[in-house]
């Protein structure tokens, strides 16, 4: 096995804005592929054996929890789940996702966008009644078909690959991006929210909102989890325009 | 020094530390949590499978209650579960269900008519009432006597920790991301707060409290194969450890999960088995049913990890570069089940494998999954020997999962625990104050300085890393699913040695602002001493109970270990903690020790055994016109905060 063991080369993007005077730089590290390696394994392996100070975010390392997102090869996606296999010529890339505020090397602040993405669009169900409800007594129903749809729309991970490869970010920092719009259509789907189109209106009736989106789709290209993202903002688009 | 002041902190932003930080706030405290990442992608997330409820509200869950889930509980800790927590959880759940319901989680639901499901390898059509149409339903899961453990697909943990994280948003909670609690600040037996290290700038913060709450999770890492994420390294228990006063319980009960794929260890659901999926061997031989004719693949985790492990040693595993496996089968569930329910089990095997799960078989192994030990609380969630010192879900030991947790009581212990435990932080804050003094948080800062900065300058020393992959090594070779003496006794005395070099780390990037070494150098010597309470609690637990399996010591002995292990680490220079234990009360057991129907019954009873069982027939005899609940009352009264006391509704059966 060692003897066809390939020597993989990553260039990794190094900046420490901690760091009083670092320089933004591409550095080379190269290490010995081992079967099965994905680039959490790689990046692993060179903080512990070449650089120890190489920051980058990893959590669920199985594709869950959308913490490592970053750009490979030019594409963002989740580096847990890709296999250095996968490249034929054993030159890897990586890079910070863009559109997030960079932590250090690898690590951009996705927490803190998706934390005010969250407050921006008020993400969670919305119902005067709801701290009424008894507990005890038997929950409410829901068509069993609803519910799948609805889960089919939460499964984002918020990982920011929608933002980093959307073209409309790109010029309005505030626009609110396919994660925003994603988490809109779930709520707006959900029988349980009350809100009505006028409120929803209100989130994202103008330019850095739904009517901003330049229908690039990049979101839609970039989604690891293969979220409807052309149809979502579609229909959000369809609905709002018909408000006013 | 920088000071935060709140009534309640949380360290932890999984769904235990979200749903006490809820209770805190919704009661009208100021309330923080801390996390070491953003609160979404917390590991709570990772449970696919799903949340144990008893609404017995699909034609298979029919007949379940809170007394059923009781039993399915204490039969699956192996009878080391605190019978009144557990008590309080099988009650609570099914209210934690519905209220996340409230709050957006879209929990699969009941659909009216026939379909079709595999079990036991069989096609089998059941029908579901119409009149259940709509309301929660349930799957199949190891160790329950009913269909009981509710989901939402394939990603209930997902959208359980996305609701419960948006309720948070909702009330404004602050969640301070990328902070890591390094010590717990306290005097005189009562916790005030934290010392708080930010990953970013370095900057060491205290965050003073009425209340702290340890809810980081379990401590999984310090095996070198886990299901667990990256963080679950058990540092929350550890700072509680290293108070001194503070006592852990029952460390050396760690779970292995029958399913995770080879080699990388990362999780297939129990819903796979739960569907219908098989277990293999390298002749294609489903061998389950010869040790567990009843359950098959079904038996409780440990059982079939051990089973497993059993018949891999008999020659039966398929060899791989990675050492033996066995396949998972659930090509028997057909493609349309497997996309829509188990969709992550899918992925994951494309991703990591290249493997289709719909046509071939999925290479699985036993690996570590699950902590049953923890920061030991009472009822309350509190410690008994540090005031104001709580914890809840997986980094505590509430203790109802004794040494061996069900599938789905995870999740479901999390959100209830957190309901629980969440009140009482509420009352604590309510009837304390905050009396401490400056000089004291300025000590704890000070020392926590003084370790930093004496990493930072020493020139030559230990690599973290290294150490950390060689105590990892010493718990996954000598500690695991089955255990014995001599490798225990080498387990302790290597780890020792490694304790005590864990006091020269040196570094090579010594830079006090996010530097990811100093992160592991500040982190492995807490590991070490974690690993070291697991593998000495084991050495001298000398029986085998759930997950905590004996080859020198294969019976249960409820005779001489009917009893929770008590870790404290009273003195900062020595190498092995001090052990004391704790008797359970087999008089006051609502359910009296008993056989879990595995393989042979072995057990060594408890003297008390047979009197209690007559004194509850005679109790029982005594009122023979009592309900359930009222006989349970006389079994087993327990302290549910009054919130949470009211019967639970369920469909064609009402609140009996």
């Amino acid at each position: 096995m060692d003897e066809q063991a390939r020597v993989l080369k990553f260039q990794i993007f190094r900046y420490n804005p901690q760091k009083k005077g670092d320089k933004p730089r591409m550095v080379t590290y190269e290490i010995t592929e081992a079967p099965g390696m994905t680039i959490f394994i790689a990046l692993n392996e060179i903080r512990e054996t070449q650089d120890p100070s190489l920051q980058f975010d990893f959590v669920c390392r199985a594709g869950i929890c959308g913490s490592c997102a970053m750009v490979i090869n030019g594409q963002p996606d989740l580096a847990c789940r890709t296999l250095t296999a996968n490249f034929p010529d054993g030159e890897i890339k990586l890079l910070p996702l863009p559109g997030f505020e960079l932590i250090g090397d690898l690590s951009v602040n996705t927490g803190k966008f998706m934390r005010a993405m969250s407050e921006r669009v008020e993400s969670w169900i919305h119902d005067r009644e709801a701290d009424l409800v008894n507990y005890d007594e038997l929950e409410e129903r829901m068509d069993p078909d609803v519910a799948e749809q609805i889960y089919e729309l939460e499964r984002c991970v918020e990982c920011g690959a929608c933002v980093s490869a959307c073209a409309t970010k790109r010029m309005r920092p505030d626009f609110l991006s396919a994660v925003g719009f994603m988490r809109l259509a779930r709520f707006a789907l959900d029988p349980r929210d009350k809100r009505t189109d006028e409120e929803f209106y209100e989130i994202m009736g103008n330019d850095d909102g739904v009517f901003g989106c330049m229908t690039l789709l990049g979101c839609e290209d970039y989604c690891p989890k293969d979220l409807p993202h052309q149809t979502q903002i579609a229909y959000l688009r369809r609905k709002m325009a018909m408000i006013r | 020094m920088k000071v935060i002041y709140t009534d309640s902190l949380v360290i932890g932003g999984g769904l235990a530390g979200l749903r006490v930080a809820i209770a805190a706030m919704q009661r009208g405290f100021d309330t923080i949590v801390l996390s070491l990442i953003p609160a979404k992608r917390s590991h709570s997330a990772a449970a696919q499978g799903g949340m144990q409820a008893s609404l017995g509200a699909c034609v298979k869950g029919e007949g379940d209650d809170e007394d059923v889930h009781f039993g399915d509980t204490v039969k699956g800790s192996d009878w080391g579960c605190d019978q009144d927590v557990a008590r309080m959880f099988v009650n609570t759940a099914p209210k934690a269900i519905r209220q996340l319901a409230a709050w957006g989680v879209p929990w699969s639901r009941v659909r009216g008519g026939d379909r079709e499901v595999i079990i036991n390898g069989e096609k089998v059509t059941i029908t579901e009432n119409h009149e259940a149409h709509g309301l929660i339903t349930a799957r199949d899961f190891g160790g329950t006597k009913k269909w009981r453990t509710c989901f939402t697909s394939d990603g209930t943990g997902h959208t359980m920790l996305y609701a419960m994280d948006n309720k948070a948003i909702e009330l404004g909670i602050p969640v301070h991301e990328r902070k890591e609690a390094v010590a717990l600040i306290h005097e005189d037996g009562v916790c005030y707060g934290a010392v708080v290290r930010d990953l970013i700038t370095g900057e060491l913060i205290a965050y003073v409290a009425k209340a702290t709450t340890i809810a980081t999770g379990g401590y999984g890492r310090l095996y070198s194969v886990s299901t667990n994420a990256v963080i679950s390294e058990g540092i929350g228990t550890a700072i509680a450890l290293e108070t001194g006063v503070a006592s852990l319980g029952n460390m050396e009960a760690v779970q292995f999960h029958p399913t995770a794929i080879v080699p990388v260890g990362i999780l297939t659901t129990e819903g796979c088995r739960g569907d219908g999926g098989l277990l293999l061997d390298k002749d294609g031989y489903r061998f389950m049913p010869d040790y567990e004719p009843d359950k098959k693949e079904l038996a409780s985790r440990d059982v079939v990890s051990r089973r497993m492990t059993e018949h891999m040693r008999k020659g039966k595993g398929v060899p791989s570069p990675y050492g033996d496996h066995l396949w998972l089968d659930i090509t028997l569930l057909g493609r349309k089940h497997i996309e829509k329910n188990l969709r992550e089990v899918k992925e994951i095997c494309e991703y990591f494998l290249g493997i289709d799960p719909v046509k071939e078989y999925i290479p699985v192994r036993p690996t570590q999954h699950y902590s049953m030990g923890g920061v030991r609380t009472n009822a309350t969630g509190e410690s008994p020997t540090l005031k104001g010192l709580f914890s809840a879900g997986e980094a505590a030991c509430w203790d109802m999962h004794g040494f061996n947790r069900l599938g789905g009581n995870s999740v479901a212990e999390t959100v209830v625990a957190g309901m629980i435990v969440g009140e009482f932080v509420a009352d604590y804050c309510e009837k304390s104050s905050l009396n401490v003094s400056t000089s004291t948080i300025e000590h704890f800062v000070k020392t926590e300085e003084k370790k930093i900065a004496d990493l930072l300058l020493r020139e030559y020393g230990e690599n973290p890393f290294e150490l950390k992959a060689e105590m990892q090594q010493i718990m996954m070779d000598k500690v695991g699913i089955f255990r014995n003496g001599p490798h225990l006794e080498q387990a302790v005395e290597e780890l020792q040695v490694l304790n005590q070099r864990a006091r020269s780390i040196a570094l090579r990037n010594r830079i006090s602002s996010a530097n990811p070494e100093l992160v592991e150098a500040i982190r492995v010597p807490k590991m070490i001493k974690l690993a070291l309470c697991v593998a000495y609690g084991a050495m001298l637990r000398t029986e085998s109970r759930g997950a905590h399996a004996r080859e020198d010591y294969p019976e249960r002995n409820d005779r001489d270990w009917l009893k929770r292990t008590l870790t404290t680490w009273p003195d900062d220079s020595a190498d092995l903690p001090e052990v004391s234990y704790e008797d359970l009360d087999v008089m006051k057991m609502e359910m009296p020790p008993g056989s879990r129907g595995y393989g042979v019954d072995n057990t060594i009873h408890h003297p008390d055994t047979e009197k209690r069982i007559a004194e509850i027939e005679e109790i029982k005899k005594a009122h023979p016109r009592a309900d359930r609940f009222e006989l349970q009352q006389l079994l087993n009264p327990t302290p549910i905060p009054e919130k949470f006391k009211g019967k639970n509704e369920r469909i064609g059966r009402g609140y009996k």
